[in-house]
């Protein structure tokens, strides 16, 4: 009874980890299906959404949801920036080289966030109260319970502006064949600078709302886009359910792993699993073959 | 004084009818709504067109044939932004366009259907058209004149609005071109580039898509430029054509004048006289 609850546990703190995973994943994938390019700068979002709240709540004294707003729109707008400065004047280079410029431009933003925060780890305080809620015999904060609401929340909003809106469309159509999109009248250029802005403020509410939990630093961003990007792979670097798919079985694995085997371990599994999927899956293990007519 | 008098009246008509011809030809190149100068461009190092000029007017339907490789494709990629010519000009009603972009070009009024059709095949058939429409509904407005436009593709190809729902990737390839062209009809296009619509079709279908094309042509007073290579289809619907070879232009003429002359019946339309080659 006792490993039962324990497994409820693991399983609880898997979920919530993997759907910040999954939130992650899908900035990566937004990024990609627009441009092509994987942004390796997208854990810096996540940082900065955490950092940037906690930076309005310690020293401007803002409530919490002005906070966040705030921290959400500056690290959009830090989003906007990268892509002006370094992905704009450099549209006709190979995917390969504008990837290596996300890794300076990660680098870069980490490198500013720990001259003005320093190195120290910051802890967010829990959107409400810190009461545990007894599932099972297991343990859940409510803070569990706003990840997995925003998480479901940002999930619900980007399907219908995917599926419903011209604007998302207009982005599909574009990553599906940015040639045809352009001769229709959609711009290309400010498809990818729209796929910044969605996953920079996509990401930043990852990082929100997950530092309460986890406590954050200028250099949690390398681990959490890491994981993210395993995610997105499991996923097969799709906008849908198979990056949250991906995101909740990395989290899992994880979690389970390193309640049962060691939690020196809990890194390294993700990795394995990223190695693994690449190895013999690299379309994914959600992705179907699809039936068209040529 | 008869004969003197019928004289006088010949030479007046005679007059007349040169002098209307010369106004005509004068007008003719002022409504030119397009016209490319001695462009050249370039695939990387390799240099697809060279030094090619064209001309449209207003409601022409024009047609550029050439073999495989000629540069046909490359000359409307070239116009419609997605290969910009390294030099030359191009003019939009005396506007320079050579520098824009595809999506600022279609909003001048230019509409491209791309070789093999490129519709988008994970979206149903009634998304491609208001995709086709984009640049008419970026604000909350536009939405009626959208609708007009699609009921208007509809009426144009019936067997669209039956499969309205579907996705597009799951029609046939003749209905994957009516899609393609009904798409680029949504922008409202003052021109039309056609590039191969009867690539891989049935002659049946073919010759649908065509009759369609030309009635539309017609009745709106759309200016059409098409790319084929099926040369005798048409030159058949078309005012006028270009013959394009190795990149460069080698012939220009009326349509009926180009469907008589030999070098184009020889290597063009299929009519291989054997005292040619073996001369």
């Amino acid at each position: 009874m006792d490993n039962f609850q324990q497994l409820i546990q693991y399983v609880l703190s898997g979920l919530s980890n993997g759907a910040i995973y999954a939130l992650i994943g899908f900035g990566f994938a937004i990024i990609y299906n627009a441009t092509g390019i994987i942004n390796f700068a997208q854990g810096e979002f996540v940082m900065l959404g955490g950092m940037l709240t906690i930076f309005f709540l310690t020293v401007f004294h803002l409530p919490l949801v002005p906070a966040v707003l705030l921290a959400v729109m500056i690290s959009t707008i830090v989003g906007v920036v990268f892509e002006r400065l370094a992905i704009r004047p450099l549209r006709n280079a190979k995917p390969l080289r504008l990837i290596i410029i996300t890794i300076g431009a990660s680098i870069l933003i980490r490198g500013i966030a720990m001259l003005v925060w320093g190195k120290d780890t910051h802890a967010l305080p829990a959107f409400s109260s810190n009461e545990p809620i007894l599932i099972a015999g297991a343990t859940m904060l409510p803070q569990h319970l706003w990840i997995f609401g925003v998480t479901v929340l940002i999930i619900i909003i980007s399907r219908i502006f995917f599926n419903y809106t011209m604007m998302g469309k207009a982005m599909r159509a574009c990553a599906y064949n940015a040639q045809a999109a352009g001769l229709v009248g959609i711009s290309v250029k400010s498809m990818t600078l729209i796929s910044f802005v969605i996953s920079a403020a996509i990401g930043s509410m990852a990082g929100i709302i997950i530092a309460p939990l986890t406590m954050t630093s200028y250099d949690v961003g390398i681990m959490l886009g890491l994981k993210g990007f395993c995610a997105v792979i499991i996923g097969g670097m799709s906008t849908g359910f198979g990056t949250v798919l991906g995101g909740l079985v990395l989290g899992l694995l994880e979690a389970l792993g390193a309640g049962f085997i060691s939690a020196s371990y809990k890194d390294a599994i993700a990795f394995i699993i990223l190695l693994l999927i690449l190895f013999f899956r690299p379309e994914g293990l959600f992705s179907k073959k699809e039936t068209e007519r040529f | 004084m008869q004969i003197l008098r019928n004289e006088a009246y010949f030479l007046v008509y005679a007059a007349v009818t040169k002098y209307a011809a010369q106004r005509c030809i004068w007008t003719f190149y002022k409504v030119a709504m397009l016209k490319i100068k001695n462009i050249n461009t370039y695939y990387g190092q390799a240099q697809a067109l060279t030094n090619v000029s064209l001309h449209l007017s207003e409601g022409e339907i024009v047609t550029l044939i050439g073999a495989n490789g000629a540069g046909k494709t490359t000359l409307l990629n070239s116009l419609s932004g997605i290969v910009p010519p390294q030099s030359g000009q191009i003019f939009f009603h005396d506007t320079p366009i050579n520098n824009l972009a595809p999506h600022q070009i279609v909003r001048l009024g230019i509409s491209q259907v791309a070789e093999g059709r490129q519709v988008f095949k994970p979206f149903s058939v009634d998304d491609n058209l208001e995709l086709g429409a984009y640049l008419k509904q970026k604000f909350l407005s536009g939405k009626d004149k959208v609708k007009k436009n699609k009921e208007f593709v509809y009426d144009l190809f019936p067997i669209l609005r039956e499969r309205k729902k579907q996705l597009a990737g799951t029609l046939s390839g003749g209905e994957q071109q009516m899609l393609a062209i009904g798409r680029a009809l949504m922008a409202n296009p003052k021109l039309l580039l056609l590039d191969e619509p009867s690539m891989g079709l049935a002659p049946m279908v073919t010759q649908e898509i065509f009759r369609v094309i030309e009635n539309f042509s017609r009745e709106e007073k759309t200016t059409i430029l098409l790319v084929e290579q099926n040369a005798r289809a048409a030159l058949k619907m078309a005012h006028r054509g270009y013959v394009l070879e190795n990149g460069r232009m080698i012939l220009e003429g009326m349509a009926a004048e180009l469907l008589e002359n030999k070098d184009v019946q020889r290597a063009y339309l299929g009519k291989d006289k054997k005292e040619i080659w073996e001369r």
